[in-house]
């Protein structure tokens, strides 16, 4: 398929010799010597990526990294200096101002850091913004921006004053600002860094349960990792312009491409993000319930040097054996699993953060069964998988 | 003993002959109109009684400063004005200082959302409004006299060349200042251009450029009043009557009602500039 937005090759920069500047940064020159060197400023360098549709990808990078200009290049807010910027294969960079205006008009929704909100106009005029400027008449441009309102859980606010409302109520204007025109692409540059801790988190959270209803193509700004890895089906990290890494959470996470990534990442409490996919190992043996009795059980046990065995029957979980179980069933002479099966036993999900996973390994002396939907075993957790894969992130992080 | 001599004044004078001469086509256009303006002001004013005149610019000061004390001031100033019998010369005033503020913004207000949004005009602008501002005002009545010759029309040309640099300026200033991430959401949703300047830049700038008015008015008044050397009657008038005849009363008595239509003039802009900024 092909992608919603597909940028190549992408260069901003700042200053009236763009070209000397390119010519550096070819020959590998930092922003810095170019810009002692030039005068020239690099605000994006070969930045090539692609969004798909419904995506949320978040662009993440220290203050200066070039996260704003990027994302404004998009819309060509900023112009970029070369490349280009593919919109369902039509080259946005190659538009007329009258055909980016209408697409500006039409396509794009963007939320800023600071609400960027119009304030001598009350909360509905803004909403209604974007439709006025689409000559869109009176009563329809009303009834919009009210639903877009209600959408973003501000009806009754509607002939308030930005000023009146509170930092939280006042992007939730922005957001419906941008929803009121139904756009398919979100450009949203910090669009939640302005807000205090918890206001935020209710605005990720509310993000999330629109793009449920919306199926938006979301490119989300930020410059914290916490809200990347929340938000973020994908996470671009950019340094200098450049992109230095581009993965899901975890592939940053685990396996950060550079001293700078992890510097990103090292703030991070790795538990909230690491699941029980990524830390289960697979089963060495499997016991089966309908074939193997004590005997076979306790010999793959041996084999395996562990103490338990999960049994499986028809390719479901069915419980865990512990080998002092199958020993003295064993003796006792029994010939099946029957009676020696655990059944009442602690089953996740893959998606269960490691941090849910603590306390249930705190409470079981056997290992954890990841399981998905049908109950078939994935994987085990032991105590002992979990805290190498904790220490792992944190070496990866601390000394390398 | 001959030296070189740069011909400045020459040039200027040669430039206001060729104008006198070759536009007098517009310097006329500008007599006329001015000229029915003022009589038709005046006439309307003064078709009025003085009182009733005095309560329609008392409720004309509180519908635009929603204040009553500005509106109580208006009556009492006005009514000592009528009391010191001036109320003629000052109506005169009042129709100069109109006629010449309409004018400065009707040229001002587009020179400066020119200025604003143009850096050439800009940097062509700025520097003749400053050479405007520091040249005494004196000045300006100089050519008006070649243009027009003595009499109202002349002293408003002088008025509005001295008048209009503050509106130039604010309403520059005004459009300026309106945040660069307000000016780029109203971009990216595809505004145009006049779009942009009517439903953002410009209700934003309005207190700034409501300011400018108000210098505008403010040396308009100064300037109707200087006016007087050529011609221009009014409060102007009486002051320079009173120089000539060498009578101190009538001189300062006029001089009090150019305060008191100052004070008023410059406390209704204040609060319809202040007004705004809340709405
Ligand atoms: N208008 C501009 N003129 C010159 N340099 C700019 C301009 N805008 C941004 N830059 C430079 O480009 C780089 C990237 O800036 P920006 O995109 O705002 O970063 P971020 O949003 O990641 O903080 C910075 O070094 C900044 O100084
Ligand atoms: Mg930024």
């Amino acid at each position: 398929m092909a992608h919603k937005i597909e940028v190549k090759n992408l260069y901003k920069i700042f200053g009236t010799h763009p070209e000397k500047a390119l010519g550096l940064l070819k020959e590998g020159r930092t922003k810095d010597e170019i810009l002692n060197k030039t005068g020239q400023g690099v605000g994006v360098a070969d930045v090539s990526f692609h969004v798909d549709e419904g995506e949320i990808l978040v662009i993440m990078g220290l203050s200066g990294s070039g996260k704003s200009t990027l994302v404004r290049c998009l819309n060509r807010l900023i112009e970029p200096s070369y490349g280009h910027i593919l919109l369902e294969g039509k080259d946005v960079t190659k538009l007329n101002k009258e055909e980016l205006r209408i697409l500006r008009q039409t396509r794009f929704g963007m939320v800023f850091q600071h609400f960027a909100l119009f304030p001598r106009r009350t909360v509905i005029k803004n909403v209604e913004y974007g439709l006025e400027i689409q000559k869109v008449d009176q009563a329809e441009r009303q009834e919009r921006a009210q639903a877009a309102l209600e959408q973003v859980g501000l009806k009754g606010w509607e002939n308030s004053y930005p000023s009146q409302l509170s930092g939280g109520m006042q992007q939730r204007v922005g957001l419906a600002r941008a929803l009121a025109l139904d756009p398919d692409i979100m450009l949203m540059d910090e669009a939640f860094s302005a807000l205090d801790p918890l206001i935020r988190r209710d605005m990720q959270d509310e993000l999330l349960k629109l793009q449920e209803k919306m199926h938006k193509t979301i490119i989300f700004i930020s410059h914290d990792l916490d809200e990347a890895l929340k938000l973020g089906d994908r996470i671009i990290l950019m340094k200098d312009g450049y992109i230095v890494q581009e993965g899901t959470a975890e592939e940053i996470l685990t396996n950060p491409a550079t001293r700078y990534v992890e510097k990103f990442v090292e703030d991070v409490d790795i538990s909230k993000v690491l699941t029980a996919e990524t830390i289960m190992k697979n089963p060495i043996e499997i016991a089966s319930y309908a074939h193997d009795g004590p005997k076979a059980a306790l010999w793959k046990m041996n084999q395996a040097g562990i103490s338990s065995i999960f049994v499986q029957h028809k390719g479901r979980l069915e419980g865990i054996v512990t080998a002092e179980g199958a020993a003295a069933a064993l003796k006792n002479g029994e010939k099946d699993l029957a009676g020696i099966v655990i059944r009442d036993i602690h089953k996740v999900s893959p998606e269960t953060p490691a941090n849910d996973l603590f306390p249930i390994l705190a409470e079981n002396s056997t290992p954890v069964a990841v399981v998905d939907k049908e109950e078939r075993l994935l994987g085990v957790i032991v105590k002992g998988s979990l805290l190498a894969a904790l220490s792992e992130g944190a070496l990866g992080n601390g000394t390398s | 003993m001959e030296h070189l001599r740069i011909p400045i004044g020459k040039t200027i004078e040669l430039t206001i002959d060729f104008i006198t001469e070759h536009f007098s086509f517009a310097t006329k256009a500008f007599a006329d109109v001015t000229e029915t303006g003022i009589s038709f002001l005046v006439d309307t004013m003064m078709f009025f009684p003085p009182w009733v005149l005095i309560f329609i610019f008392a409720a004309i000061a509180f519908f635009l400063s929603r204040r009553k004390s500005i509106a109580a001031f208006t009556v009492l100033g006005l009514a000592l004005i009528w009391n010191m019998g001036l109320w003629a010369p000052t109506v005169s005033t009042i129709a100069l200082v109109l006629i010449s503020t309409l004018i400065a913004m009707l040229i001002g207000l587009p020179l400066g959302i020119l200025s604003a949004l143009n850096s050439t005009a800009y940097r062509i602008i700025m520097p003749i409004l400053d050479v405007m501002q520091t040249m005494p005002a004196f000045v300006y009545l100089i050519p008006a006299i070649p243009f027009f010759g003595l009499g109202p029309v002349g002293a408003i040309f002088s008025t509005v060349i001295f008048s209009m640099p503050p509106a130039i300026r604010l309403t520059c200033l005004g459009i300026k200042q309106v945040p660069v991430e307000l000016v780029e959401a109203a971009d990216s949703f595809g505004s145009t251009r006049s779009q942009k300047l009517f439903k953002l830049q410009l209700p934003m700038a309005t207190p700034t450029i409501m300011a400018g008015i108000n210098q505008t008015i403010m040396l308009a008044l100064s300037m109707v009043v200087i006016a007087a050397m050529i011609g221009a009657k009014g409060l102007g008038g009486e002051v320079w009557k009173a120089i000539q005849r060498l009578e101190p009363d009538k001189g300062f008595e006029a001089g009090i009602a150019i305060v008191i239509v100052a004070i008023i003039l410059d406390r209704i802009m204040q609060k319809a500039g202040a007004g705004q900024k809340t709405a």
